[in-house]
């Protein structure tokens, strides 16, 4: 049973997309720099059309009206799916099979926000959120949207040299996998970490080996065909 | 090892897999910043795009069934969502979509949505009908739905006394004002009616009822003082498309509540999807109708002119209404 709520996704060209939804967490920060956003430009906004008398008001009015309802329109429609505060945690918003955002379910998913903010900070959206498999708020529901995780582009770091060595037992294809893995991850993780995690292989390496990550390194290089 | 084919496979692909990165980042610029002289972006080469999609993702499913490193397999996937969003992404023709759909789609779908429709002018209009029907007996029934101040409020509104002057009844400046006003509110409104009908439509029968019940006092009770022209002028014009848009949200919010109550054959997730796209339609309707509302209210109703002009002008516009909700739409059907 898999822990983590990566779903797949079949494409017409046969092969399947990995695909990350995005929790309450990000998903609330990301909402809180929009409203920021949308609060600062409603100040200067009304700050200076309050000089225009009643017809600044008046324009004021119906500029606040579009920000409030058509803010995320604007921007899923013509941003790829991402509002300021989404594209700075890296979100987007797409239809469940990753196809972009309709025009029809962005303002379905945001005329629906109110409801989702019902009965205070948003209590329906969170409920339905943790009980949808993808993170879903009843907007996203009827529009049939998710909120994904954009990924980074990760540089195949390949610099790293360890002096290779042969792993004392043979090992299975899923542990050389997990070995390539570690490898790979091996730059973004601490000495600390590395040597903790190193630790797990013991057969592998010796119990009191000092310096079980670099140990484990080789062994790993040696699996990635450095001979 | 297979690692050693990955290295293969990665310096044999690795010129296309940039190309597509490139052409794609090229491809999100808006126009404006395409021709911007100060940071002259470097055009990619032309590339077949759908081909080189699809080589993408045979690479990628040549590296998962291969089992190549994770961060490979994780960047081709990156590229091939990427690809994916770019290929099947639609094209909009805004405004021919627009026409079309007023021009009959609209009417047609309310037509079509005859139940919920029904159903929401019947909690609408007949609370409406029935307080102001029984205001007229028992007037002090106003008071069980507003307070004494909002009364006050609503009949100095209105008092032919202080519209006896000629021109405008009020500054045209204030026009506009009251045209954000009435946007940003009666919109807002709509909306609210809508998205009530997610809490299994609780939330649509009780705005329904609500505004059925509140508008239908103050009609009622500016009727019963004798504040016929004052009152009755002004708000026939542009009643006409505001009454509408307000059930007619709450339709739509009836119609999503179909959905989680009676999903009919198909799961409630499904349903709720293809109820909100007819759903989100009516509220295309609702929008356009609740500006013409605001429009007509902000500058047309607030005008001083004999009174029987607005009479006429009113009842031609709920004839055209009316006339608009049965007749167009009908061909294409």
């Amino acid at each position: 049973m898999p822990l983590d709520t990566i779903y797949h996704v079949n494409t017409p060209e046969g092969i399947s997309l990995r695909l990350s939804p995005a929790g309450p967490v990000p998903r609330m920060l990301a909402w809180m720099i929009d409203i920021l956003i949308r609060f600062a430009i409603n100040a200067v906004l009304f700050s200076i059309l309050g000089f225009m008398g009643k017809t600044g008001l008046g324009i004021g009015l119906i500029i606040s009206f579009l920000l409030e309802w058509f803010y995320p329109v604007y921007f899923e429609l013509y941003k790829n799916g991402q509002t300021p505060g989404k594209k700075t945690f890296d979100l987007y918003v797409t239809m469940e099979n990753a196809s972009p955002i309709t025009p029809a379910a962005s303002i379905i998913r945001n005329l629906l926000r109110f409801v989702d903010f019902l009965p205070l900070f948003y209590g329906f959206g969170f409920v339905s959120m943790m009980l949808t498999d993808r993170f879903q708020r009843l907007g996203d529901l009827v529009a049939g949207t998710v909120v994904l995780h954009q990924t980074h582009e990760t540089n195949v770091l390949d610099e790293i040299k360890a002096e290779p060595i042969t792993p004392p037992v043979s090992l299975k294809l899923n542990e050389q996998q997990a070995l390539i893995r570690f490898y790979q991850r091996r730059p973004y993780l601490t000495d600390e970490r590395a040597d903790e995690l190193a630790r797990f292989t013991v057969p592998l390496i010796d119990k009191d080996e000092p310096k079980p990550a670099s140990r484990l390194m080789g062994i790993s290089s040696w699996i990635m065909g450095n001979r | 090892m297979s690692a050693i084919r990955q290295s293969q496979f990665v310096d044999k692909h690795e010129a296309l897999w940039k190309h597509f990165d490139e052409w794609l980042d090229y491809q999100e610029l808006s126009s404006w910043a395409k021709r911007s002289k100060k940071k002259a972006v470097k055009v990619p080469d032309d590339l077949d795009f759908p081909l080189a999609y699809r080589q993408i993702c045979h690479h990628f499913a040549l590296a998962n069934s291969r089992l190549y490193s994770p961060i490979l397999v994780e960047r081709l996937n990156k590229l091939v969502i990427r690809g994916h969003q770019k290929l099947y992404s639609t094209r909009t023709h805004f405004w021919r979509d627009f026409l079309q759909f007023f021009a009959g789609g609209f009417p047609a779908l309310i037509r079509q949505e005859w139940k919920v429709v029904s159903i929401a002018a019947f909690l609408f209009y007949v609370p409406f009908i029935a307080i102001l029907v029984a205001i007229q007996f028992y007037p002090d029934l106003i008071y069980s739905v507003m307070d004494g101040s909002q009364v006050r409020d609503l009949e100095s509104m209105y008092d032919p006394e202080l519209h006896n002057k000629l021109g405008r009844e009020r500054e045209s400046d204030s026009d506009l004002y009251m045209f954000g006003y009435y946007i940003k509110h009666n919109i807002g409104i709509d909306f609210q009616l809508f998205a009530g009908g997610m809490l299994f439509g609780i939330g649509s029968l009780f705005f329904l009822l609500f505004n059925g019940i509140f508008l239908g006092a103050a009609f009622g009770h500016m009727t019963y003082i004798g504040y016929y022209d004052t009152f009755w002028g002004f708000v026939v014009g542009h009643g006409a498309f505001e009454l509408q848009a307000a059930f007619l949200s709450g339709a739509a919010g009836l119609k999503l509540a179909e959905a989680l109550i009676m999903p009919g054959r198909k799961s409630r997730g499904r349903a709720l999807i293809d109820n909100g796209k007819i759903a989100v339609k009516i509220m295309y309707g609702v929008i356009v109708f609740s500006i013409i509302a605001a429009f007509l209210e902000a500058f047309w109703s607030s005008t001083v002119m004999p009174v029987m002009i607005k009479y006429v002008v009113g009842a031609c516009l709920w004839a055209l209404v009316a006339a608009y909700f049965i007749f167009a739409g009908r061909k294409s059907t």
